[in-house]
């Protein structure tokens, strides 16, 4: 158990450095949608089901495609 | 230079954060109210998920602050992006079959399973909150796999008003009938049962629609704009 949770939250700490590196914001935002879904699991995994029914919803896919529409607006790249 | 005061500066608050977290047991319990809670929430609320008895019942009026909250921020993006170009339909190129079948099979079991999230609000995790951002999900993958389909905008803001009224109204026939707001004035029946815990799953029917039609607004405002 304790190597899984080390596991998830080694991939959520590299999703996130990896959302504020990428140069694609499309690549950035699934970034940043992976460390709200393993947040997540770990919510549930914490005994936190309530939170983790909000995370899984408006964290991983409402914002992710908030986000998303709002690349297809503006520019894909960062400067 | 900038750099190394910089990094100074980070060096100073995080033995700072560290020295003020490291006084904090963590863990323990340090306070009285959490713990009555725990052993008094369903008797005194009727039901069974605790969470759902602190946020409708003990903090209700926090809830309706929430509510308050994202109805402001639903409306003020509306009115950001009202009449900028709202009348002109862009030919947007149909998804292929089988996606736009997948999504109108999905989309009903979607909407299912956020009702029962919000209508077992009290008895199983989740509630109002987290049903509606599911049945917005479903919403979004409408709005992905089948794209000539459209909410019917005027039916999403008469649920969305019709919700927060609600609430409101529900809130104020508990002063009337229980002494403050938000009293839980109806019985509370036996624990574990779907009709049980008096208000809270009526709130929670009527905030999951709402916050439900607001998201699924929000997506809509978004969508059409882009």
């Amino acid at each position: 158990m304790i190597v899984f949770v080390s596991f998830l939250v080694v991939v959520m700490l590299v999703g996130a450095v990896a959302a504020c590196v990428f140069r694609d914001l499309l690549s950035a935002v699934i970034a940043a949608a992976l460390v709200s879904l393993i947040a997540a699991i770990l919510f549930y995994l914490l005994q936190a089901p309530d939170v983790a029914m909000a995370e899984a919803a408006i964290g991983a896919a409402l914002t992710a495609a908030i986000f998303i529409i709002a690349i297809r607006r503006t520019k894909r790249n960062e400067e | 230079m900038r750099r190394i005061a910089s990094i100074l500066l980070l060096i100073v608050v995080a033995i700072g954060i560290s020295l003020s977290l490291a006084k904090i047991p963590f863990g323990a319990t340090k306070t009285k109210v959490g713990r009555r809670y725990i052993d008094e929430g369903i008797r005194e609320t009727g039901a069974t998920n605790i969470v759902t008895s602190v946020v409708v019942n003990y903090r209700g009026f926090d809830t309706l602050g929430e509510v308050t909250v994202l109805f402001i921020a639903a409306i003020g993006l509306g009115a950001v992006l009202a009449g900028s170009a709202r009348e002109k339909i862009r030919k947007t190129e149909p998804a292929s079959l089988v996606l736009s079948t997948g999504c109108r099979l999905l989309f009903p079991l979607i909407l299912l399973f956020g009702a029962y999230i919000f209508i077992h609000g009290h008895l199983t995790p989740g509630g109002g909150f987290q049903g509606g951002a599911i049945i917005a999900s479903g919403f979004l993958l409408i709005y992905l796999g089948c794209r000539e389909r459209r909410i019917n905008r005027i039916a999403s803001n008469l649920a969305e008003s019709l919700g927060g009224l609600a609430f409101v109204v529900i809130g104020l026939l508990g002063i009337s009938l229980g002494g403050y707001f938000l009293s839980n004035f109806l019985p509370k029946g036996e624990p574990n049962a779907l009709l049980s815990a008096g208000i809270i799953p009526i709130i929670y029917v009527v905030v999951g629609v709402k916050v439900g039609s607001e998201l699924a607004s929000i997506i809509d405002n978004l969508i059409e704009e882009s």
